[in-house]
């Protein structure tokens, strides 16, 4: 039981970083962060500008390497030693803030190509359409309602669509854990709404870390909060509770 | 159209490939056409053509079947390569080795076992990368092994260390321009700036006959007709459209758990083999391989054929790469001066005004006037955003 | 008529020479002309007596076989290369036939003679450069000195360099003396010594050495040869280094502009080769709109290269790369069809042929640092031109608003439009800026190396290598990648060869690339990421 030693806590977690750092010519990105999410569980994540929201997905995602610190993926998988496929295909996915689809192919080949196996080059060389993947990717399009549009080109989807395609990627996947960079930015109420409705029914399924700005979109997730600020933890509870931490409000409102 | 992921690999080949299907059976026509022209008909009669004339057109098919393997690369996968002409030139100088070889001891030196050029250098022995080059077999694995492996090479220490975009392109630049520097070399063994020439014959027949000449003509549209099936095969399959992903987000298709570095290298080392048959076909119809191939402008100026005709259509390679060059040949026949300022004004008004090429411009037209108003994309998406980055 | 001419030479000569004429001089002059041989020696060794600088002229002129006299009115003339000069008044004159004058012939004996009275008068002058030429002449010829006189010449001299000269004079002498004592000490008088002459001195004496098996010698030759070695082959080592650094400043110059348009800009230019063909080209024509004033061309071509090259900058910049900026692969292709359109336009207004440009005066002659090495000025002027450049680009960037406007349109376009900066001309400016030193970098080819049409495509490579290398948008990186590139080149030059030191420095790029993508001096983190 090697692994005891880098972790220090006794319940089971889906995603355990511990004392992760990083810096770039001296700015400290992540500064000793520590965070754990258990399996099944949903988190907020909240933080201004630069405290090191999108470098956390970074270095949970194989982008960067940390200068320091401990990720474990449930409870065994050392993250910081692989790249962004590896971690991808042990069931990491991560959607980016603007969304990013493959623009000139059709929701389908998008979608067929998110669908989980055949990552070597052969076996996409010798790919074929079978009826379960149909399945999958028709149980997908009903999740996101895109199923009139499944042959048009993802580029010229609306920028909502566009954000769902990538989550109905993110689903081909079938990733335990999912990693989401606003969701909600760019949508209209009516959007942001369902797509909260959408996460927690994932959630019932998945793992969920939700970076975010939108606060009614994080009250509708209904979930534990963590506020990042200058690469570390500020505070962590329930969006009532933070909001009243008053570190927080510092941070929010200026000094 | 879009629904062509549907099917087997037959109906995805051919069937759904209307434009592909129709240029390849033209192709088809014409390797059977002008040999027979050629040879049947005696000169003087009005359907003869000249031997002269197949010459060129074979040269031709071979520079778009090397424009299929770059479009393969820079149309359905982002990759640059400016130094694509080294995969030609190497694959040409495999094919090189082996007619030297066979000119035995009917070189001017009448040395039975040496090259002309080596005899001239005082070299007393083959060296050792020379031999099994009188095998043609053995010629034929490393038209395909040299420019393959070095590929492999190349590619796995460039796209592991993810260089990409421009980075990419002056790099591969650098690799043709170091080979050129090498091949000019005596010392390397391959004939130094006058590279190899003088070949008698292949497989025993004269290189100087009619016959001979039209069944390279043959071999080189059976080539190009093959290069373009299994280019087509590979971007129709799940496979090219990781590619294009690869292109479009390369970011997205690594979280997506794709190894990009694995698709990129894999694309890269059959398009340089493609390259090289290119090269291997075409040296025996000019009738000589010099160091002078791996030019930088050379590989350059297979990047306008491309972007030409279309990038990320192969038919479209192939037109572009047929239309440039022959406005080369009659213009450098024509106006010797004016052709580098119409090449270098075509490099400007493509990438302005044609970014797909004519193709895209003919679908446009079409899209213009034929179609009866309702929607249908115009285009071909694959050639959208195909941006590279820095 | 002939009288009168006589007549006019004579006073014009007397004219001409108002100091005092060297009367002794002048009469043996006019005896050498009738003397034979045996007289002659006679004659001159009474030359040799005399101690003023025109009898040393005199000798020198007449050891060379270039003494001769007018038949006519006996006037002694200097035969020179082109023009023939009287002796003592210095005036040219034009000679109807070649039979006008004849030559005051010298046999070897004489030349002895004469270059024996030339030493001693050389090396007793009171000029020490004068001094110490005469030394390094007599290394070559050590004979030509007396034992004595190089005895008393070593004693009265004062400056040590010449004295270390005389010395190996006097070395040279003992590896010709009778006992292997002497000759010893010659050795290791000699032992370290960069001359030529000296090693020459020292191979003959170890073949004679050999000849007679003398061991010990033979030894102590080899000693003093082996040091001779390693002191020459760390000169070459020194030697190569300035042609690395030189090399390196023209990487830079070439490389600096493509770090404004490469590095800050983020545009691949193909099409920069070129623009330095172009500045090349304008220091050709202002060279040859002013034939006459050629040590003034370089100072007019520096301003002329930089706005021709940056008004084409300009151009490109309006014309094309505006259309495809995001669009970094397109532009390569655009501006390399440019560079085509660029050299063929060259071609067809002067010629495909290599153009010559001259070298002023001022920029040719080398400086000794020991006998062995010889640094030529231009490497060196060039070196400090492309520092200059690059500390008064520095500046601009640091110090002028256009430097401020240029670094915040690249840092954030939409801040820096809607701050009312025109993006648009900051854009064209900056890249015509880029352009104009590649022009300048072209005047400072065109003395180094050929113009023609194709002389942009040798170092467009090598400054994406050196831009590449040195790490994007970062100055310091491209002194210290233009620099490293450079003096690596040359010095694995001298065992691998041009063609292969180059291709391995190719090779070690591409292997860098791979260890650091990003370059020697990468920004690191988000900015890095943005690009």
């Amino acid at each position: 039981m090697s692994l005891a030693k880098t972790k220090h806590i006794e319940q089971p977690t889906v995603l355990y970083m511990d004392g992760v750092s990083v810096s770039f010519d001296g700015f400290k990105a992540l500064n000793s962060l520590s965070l754990f999410i258990e399996p099944g569980e949903m988190r907020a994540i909240i933080g201004p500008n630069g405290a090191g929201k999108t470098t956390m997905m970074d270095v949970i995602t194989g982008k960067t390497r940390p200068d320091e610190g401990t990720i474990l993926f449930n409870d065994e998988l050392d993250l910081t030693r692989y790249d962004e496929a590896q971690v991808a295909n042990m069931g990491v996915g991560r959607k980016f803030q603007k969304p990013s689809v493959i623009e000139s192919l059709t929701v389908f080949e998008n979608l067929e190509m998110s669908l989980k196996g055949g990552r070597s080059v052969w076996q996409a060389l010798t790919h074929k359409l079978t009826g379960a993947k149909q399945d999958k990717i028709d149980e997908i399009l009903s999740m996101i309602d895109l199923k009139d549009r499944l042959y048009e080109d993802a580029g010229s989807l609306s920028h909502g669509q566009k954000q769902w395609l990538e989550i109905g990627m993110l689903l081909g996947q079938e990733p335990e854990l999912l990693l989401i960079d606003e969701p909600a930015a760019g949508m209209t109420d009516e959007e942001t709404m369902k797509t909260a409705e959408l996460f927690k029914e994932l959630s019932k399924k998945h793992s969920l870390m939700v970076v975010e700005h939108d606060m009614d979109f994080i009250e509708a997730l209904d979930c534990r909060v963590t506020v990042l600020h200058e690469g570390s933890v500020l505070a962590e509870g329930s969006l009532a509770n933070v909001k009243n931490n008053q570190q927080v409000i510092e941070v929010y409102l200026g000094r | 159209m879009k629904q062509e992921i549907k099917g087997g690999p037959l109906t995805r080949l051919i069937m759904n490939d209307v434009a592909g299907r129709r240029m390849m059976m033209i192709i088809l026509a014409i390797a059977i056409i002008v040999p027979f022209c050629n040879l049947v008909f005696p000169e003087g009669s009005a359907l003869h053509v000249s031997t002269y004339t197949m010459t060129l057109l074979g040269k031709y098919l071979c520079y778009a079947l090397l424009a299929v393997s770059v479009d393969l690369i820079w149309g359905y996968c982002g990759i640059l390569s400016l130094g694509h002409g080294a995969f030609f030139a190497l694959g040409g100088y495999a094919m090189g080795m082996y007619l030297m070889r066979q000119i035995g001891d009917r070189g001017v030196y009448a040395n039975p076992d040496l090259p002309d050029f080596m005899v001239f250098l005082n070299w007393t022995e083959l060296p050792w990368y020379w031999f099994g080059f009188d095998q043609f077999w053995f010629a034929m694995v490393m038209v395909l092994a040299v420019p393959g492996i070095l590929a492999f090479v190349f590619g796995a220490l460039a796209f592991r260390s993810r260089v990409t975009g421009v980075y990419l392109s002056i790099i591969t630049q650098a690799l043709t321009y170091a080979l050129m520097l090498a091949f000019f070399r005596n010392d390397m063994g391959f004939g130094g700036n006058n590279g190899l020439t003088d070949f008698k014959d292949i497989l025993g027949f004269d290189l100087q006959a009619d016959s001979t000449r039209a069944a390279l003509f043959f071999a080189s549209g059976i080539a190009l007709i093959l290069g373009y099936l299994i280019s087509r095969f590979i971007v129709t399959s799940k496979l090219g459209r990781v590619l294009v992903a690869i292109r479009d987000s390369e970011s997205r298709a690594r979280f997506l758990g794709y190894r990009v570095e694995w698709y990129k290298l894999f694309v890269f080392v059959v398009s340089a083999m493609l390259a090289g048959v290119a090269g291997a076909l075409y040296v025996p119809q000019v009738g000589i391989i010099n160091p002078g191939e791996f030019a930088p402008i050379n590989s350059i100026e297979m990047i306008i054929w491309v972007a030409v005709g279309g990038r990320g259509t192969l038919f479209g390679a192939v037109i572009g790469a047929i239309l440039v060059n022959y406005a080369k040949t009659y213009f450098t026949g024509a106006f010797a001066e004016l052709w580098l300022f119409m090449l270098g004004g075509l490099f400007v008004l493509t990438t302005l005004y044609l970014p797909k090429g004519v193709v895209g411009l003919w679908a446009q037209i079409k899209d213009k006037f034929f179609s009866s108003g309702g929607g249908g994309q115009s285009g071909n998406p694959a050639t959208d955003n195909a941006e590279g980055k820095v | 008529m002939l009288f009168a001419f006589v007549l006019y030479t004579v006073v014009a000569g007397a004219e001409a020479s108002p100091t005092k004429p060297n009367t002794a001089l002048h009469a043996i002059a006019q005896e050498l002309i009738d003397a034979g041989y045996r007289e002659k020696q006679a004659l001159t060794e009474r030359l040799t007596t005399i101690d003023d600088p025109k009898t040393l002229e005199f000798m020198q002129v007449m050891v060379e076989g270039d003494l001769y006299y007018r038949k006519d009115d006996r006037v002694v003339v200097i035969k020179g290369d082109n023009a023939v000069t009287t002796f003592f008044s210095g005036e040219e004159i034009t000679l109807e036939s070649k039979r006008d004058i004849k030559k005051i012939s010298v046999n070897n004996k004489l030349r002895v003679l004469l270059r024996g009275g030339i030493a001693r008068l050389q090396i007793f002058s009171d000029d020490p450069e004068m001094r110490m030429q005469a030394a390094v002449n007599l290394l070559k010829s050590a004979e030509d000195l007396d034992q004595a006189t190089l005895d008393e010449a070593l004693s009265n001299e004062e400056k040590p360099d010449v004295r270390d000269v005389l010395s190996l004079v006097k070395g040279i002498r003992l590896l010709e003396a009778d006992t292997e004592k002497e000759r010893l000490e010659g050795v290791s008088y000699l032992s370290g010594s960069l001359y030529p002459d000296v090693r020459g001195a020292l191979a003959n004496y170890r073949r004679a050495a050999e000849a007679d098996s003398r061991t010990e010698e033979i030894q102590a030759a080899d000693e003093a040869l082996k040091k001779i070695e390693s002191l020459l082959s760390l000169n070459s080592v020194a030697e190569n280094l300035y042609f690395g650094l030189a090399l390196g400043a023209v990487l830079l110059l070439a490389a600096i502009g493509l770090a404004i348009t490469f590095g800050v800009m983020g545009v691949i230019n193909m099409a920069h080769g070129e623009m330095i063909m172009l500045g090349a080209y304008t220091t050709y024509v202002v060279q040859q709109l002013m034939p006459d004033h050629i040590g003034m061309s370089l100072a007019v071509a520096v301003p002329a290269a930089f706005l021709v090259s940056g008004f084409v900058g300009v151009l490109i910049e309006r014309g094309v790369i505006r259309h495809l900026y995001g669009r970094p692969l397109e532009t390569l292709l655009a501006t390399f069809g440019i560079s085509l359109v660029l050299q063929q336009a060259v071609r067809s207004v002067f010629s495909p042929l290599n153009r010559e440009v001259a070298t002023p005066d001022w920029m040719a002659g080398t400086f000794m640092i020991n006998p062995a090495l010889e640094l030529t000025f231009n490497r060196l002027y060039i070196i400090i031109f492309s520092l200059l450049v690059l500390a008064l680009l520095a500046l601009i960037l640091k110090r002028t608003l256009f430097g401020l406007q240029m670094r915040a349109v690249t840092m954030n376009r939409p801040m820096a439009s809607s701050m009312g900066i025109r993006t648009g001309w900051v854009d064209a400016l900056t890249f015509g800026l880029g352009s104009g030193i590649a022009g300048i970098a072209g005047v400072a080819l065109s003395q180094l190396t050929n113009v023609g049409p194709n002389m942009g495509q040798a170092y467009i490579i090598d400054s994406f290598m050196v831009v590449v290398f040195g790490g994007v948008g970062n100055l310091w990186g491209t002194l210290v990648g233009a620099m490293s590139l450079g003096v690596v080149n040359k010095l694995l030059e001298p065992w691998a060869g041009a063609v292969v030191a180059k291709i391995l420095v190719l090779i070690f790029i591409i292997l860098f690339i791979q260890k650091r993508p990003r370059g020697l001096f990468a920004l690191k983190g988000r900015a890095a990421d943005m690009g």
